[in-house]
């Protein structure tokens, strides 16, 4: 492989790994407090739309991006609603809100252009390069000429870690996830926690899908997200809960992505449905061979009721 | 992902027991429930609900033909993963994997259509029907070992498969069982011999729906009347408590349940094949497996039910058609009322749940 090969095949890894680190980041804050969000594949995707009619409506991809939170967050107040709100079980409630947040979105595309998707054209994120950062041979402009929402993702792996393991707020929201009884009894209102947990992370799925739709296709088309809310969760798994580690499994994940591109340049002649099933099947083997020793919240996914 | 395997959080299947006929209030209040809240969001988009109603009926039930051609026939996928998913459920076993599943037992399927042609009618359609339900098996082994051996969760190993299983059938027909023409990305029509047979004449319903409602109510025995099923239940509602008892080998009812399971919605992908299709297209389930998670809850998890609720959401499928020719409603809107049914669900159970709470 060439240097300027290497250079492509960096800045597609990064380029996939950004919206499932945003994602995934998200998805480990709520999941530490005892949430696991399987719907977030349904905050992606409202972002995703919410981003391209925000982008068309305020003719900003800047703008676009702060709909496509919202949309992510709305979709993630349902979720809490019937998972934290009523204590209904969290893998029934995110599968509805992602069935129920694609058909959303598909409805809504269809009725706004069209059964056939009309083209859109969209305000695109450009990529805004770092001076002398982007510099750096190899891994310059792979990492540091992205669009911001990459930049983000870096500043927020290390801020969040930081929040999680050496601050008050961050011990409270470990609490609740580890032991929400003995939370409560120290003074911790549990359940605001979690919806609060839950609304950040529906917030970084609805960048995530802004992401999409904005800085990779510069369009939306249903079923865009494809999936990556799973990845993101199994992502969470691979970076045990750590939002470093889980920076640094995103762009494993968008590695094994981009293998693809990669491997077709270098004139291998794979087939192409093949490639697009490798990135769950190295998920699989990633969650077979490594979460073994990893241990989750001790109360992920359990309803809490206060007694 | 320890919790994530679920081992304690099996509230669901314990909360939708208990009064017999409180499964079916919930049910009936949550379809009512739904058609309020789709017909206040239809409003909100600016459509007339009551159109959209006339024309979702219209295109289900309006005519007898209409009913057994387009419903019925849609409700076969629905029944056979409704039931794989219940019966996982009930078990304890959050098997999220249908969709793969069906896709597996398609090709399996479709290939023993397509290269057993020679065999006679009598070998070849169970045949077709055995390679899709050991399809379906296989595509629930690696999430099986996963979780009673490694302990991953099988929620997330199960929707990982399922986009396995998707990209694999796009594969094939692109690949190696692609039409000999080639131009399609489709498999050839398997052999006459190994399609099933219709079940009413001068309709598309075909022998599958029989074998639907033969499952269900095998089924409904087995849970309710054989050991096998008791322990199943047993696992479902409390794993550490069927282990402690010492009488049941909770992993063996682990293993059983999930790859019973997938088999039956690996079945589903192979009678959708051998009954309707007779081919493998790329976009054959349009979600059967996920929206089969509606259909189990709508049921309580009772395979009798399962029947019912399939037959309507295949008739709120048929009827989707319809409503987007008749009233210009876009189709996607049935995954919206999928989930205002679950969730309409989930909402009656916390109010039977604090209910039950208030009798103790």
């Amino acid at each position: 492989m060439s240097g300027a090969e290497l250079v492509v095949f960096l800045e597609a890894a990064v380029r996939l790994g950004i919206p499932l680190a945003l994602a995934a980041l998200g998805e480990t804050i709520s999941e530490r407090s005892g949430v696991i969000n399987i719907g977030l594949e349904g905050s992606i995707i409202a972002g995703a739309l919410g981003g391209a009619l925000g982008a068309l409506a305020f003719e900003s991809a800047g703008l676009g991006v702060v709909a496509g939170a919202a949309a992510g967050l709305a979709v993630a107040a349902v979720f809490a609603a019937f998972a934290i709100g009523i204590g209904a079980d969290q893998i029934i409630t995110g599968t509805a809100v992602t069935i129920g947040g694609l058909g959303m979105t598909g409805a809504v595309y269809q009725a706004r252009f069209g059964a056939t998707g009309t083209e859109l054209s969209l305000p695109t994120l450009q990529a805004v390069p770092i001076p002398v950062l982007e510099r750096i041979p190899v891994v310059g402009s792979p990492l540091f000429a992205q669009a911001p929402t990459a930049y983000l993702a870096y500043l927020l792996a290390p801020a969040l870690w930081y929040w999680l393991f050496r601050t008050p707020a961050g011990l409270e929201l470990r609490a609740v996830g580890e032991a929400p009884d003995a939370a409560k009894a120290a003074g911790v209102r549990v359940r605001r926690v979690r919806v609060l947990a839950t609304m950040f992370g529906g917030a970084l799925a609805g960048i995530a899908g802004a992401h999409l739709a904005l800085a990779h296709a510069g369009t939306f088309a249903e079923n865009m997200s494809a999936g990556k809310g799973f990845i993101a969760i199994a992502v969470v798994v691979l970076g045990r809960w750590n939002p470093l580690f889980v920076l640094l499994a995103a762009l494993f994940f968008g590695a094994a992505s981009a293998l693809q591109f990669f491997l077709q340049a270098l004139g291998y002649d794979l087939p192409y449905q093949l490639f697009l099933a490798l990135p769950y099947l190295i998920t699989l083997a990633a969650l077979a061979g490594w979460v073994g020793r990893a241990r989750a919240p001790a109360a992920l996914a359990l309803p809490w009721d206060s007694e | 992902m320890r919790s994530c395997s679920r081992a304690e959080g099996a509230r669901l299947p314990d909360g939708l027991r208990i009064r017999r006929y409180e499964p079916v209030l919930i049910a009936f209040g949550s379809v009512a429930l739904t058609a309020l809240a789709g017909a206040a969001l239809l409003l909100l988009g600016g459509y007339d609900p009551v159109a959209a109603g006339a024309a979702m009926l219209r295109g289900s039930v309006g005519s007898w033909s209409t009913f057994v051609s387009i419903t019925l026939v849609r409700s076969v996928p629905l029944v056979l993963c409704g039931l794989a998913v219940a019966l996982a459920f009930q078990a304890g076993v959050w098997n999220i994997g249908a969709e793969g599943q069906l896709y597996a037992g398609a090709i399996a399927g479709v290939s023993v259509g397509l290269y057993g042609a020679s065999l006679p009618a009598a070998l070849l359609v169970p045949a077709v029907l055995l390679a899709a339900l050991v399809g379906g098996g296989v595509w629930a082994v690696v999430p099986t070992i996963m979780r009673v051996r490694l302990g991953v969760g099988e929620v997330i190993t199960t929707i990982l498969m399922n986009f396995v299983g998707i990209y694999l059938a796009a594969y094939m027909v692109h690949g190696p069982l692609q039409e000999a023409r080639g131009v399609f990305p489709q498999t050839d029509p398997i052999a006459p011999a190994a399609r099933l047979p219709g079940l009413i004449p001068g309709s598309r319903l075909h022998v599958g729906f029989a074998l639907a409602l033969l499952i269900a109510a095998g089924a409904w025995v087995v849970l309710r009347h054989a050991r096998f099923g008791f322990q199943l239940r047993a696992v479902g509602a409390s794993p550490e408590a069927a282990r402690v008892s010492g009488r049941i080998d909770t992993r063996r009812i682990l293993v059983v349940s999930f790859l019973l399971s997938g088999a039956i919605a690996g079945l589903a992908g192979g009678v959708e094949v051998a009954g309707l299709t007779y081919a493998l297209y790329e976009d054959l389930s349009p979600g059967w497996g996920y929206t089969a998670i509606a259909v189990a809850l709508l049921a309580g998890l009772d395979p009798l039910g399962v029947v019912v609720a399939g037959i309507l959401f295949g008739a709120l499928q048929a009827g989707a058609g319809a409503m987007q020719r008749d009233a210009g409603i876009p189709a996607a809107w049935v995954g919206v009322v999928e989930a205002l049914v679950i969730l309409a669900v989930l909402g009656l159970d916390r109010v039977r749940r604090s209910r039950a709470k208030d009798r103790r």
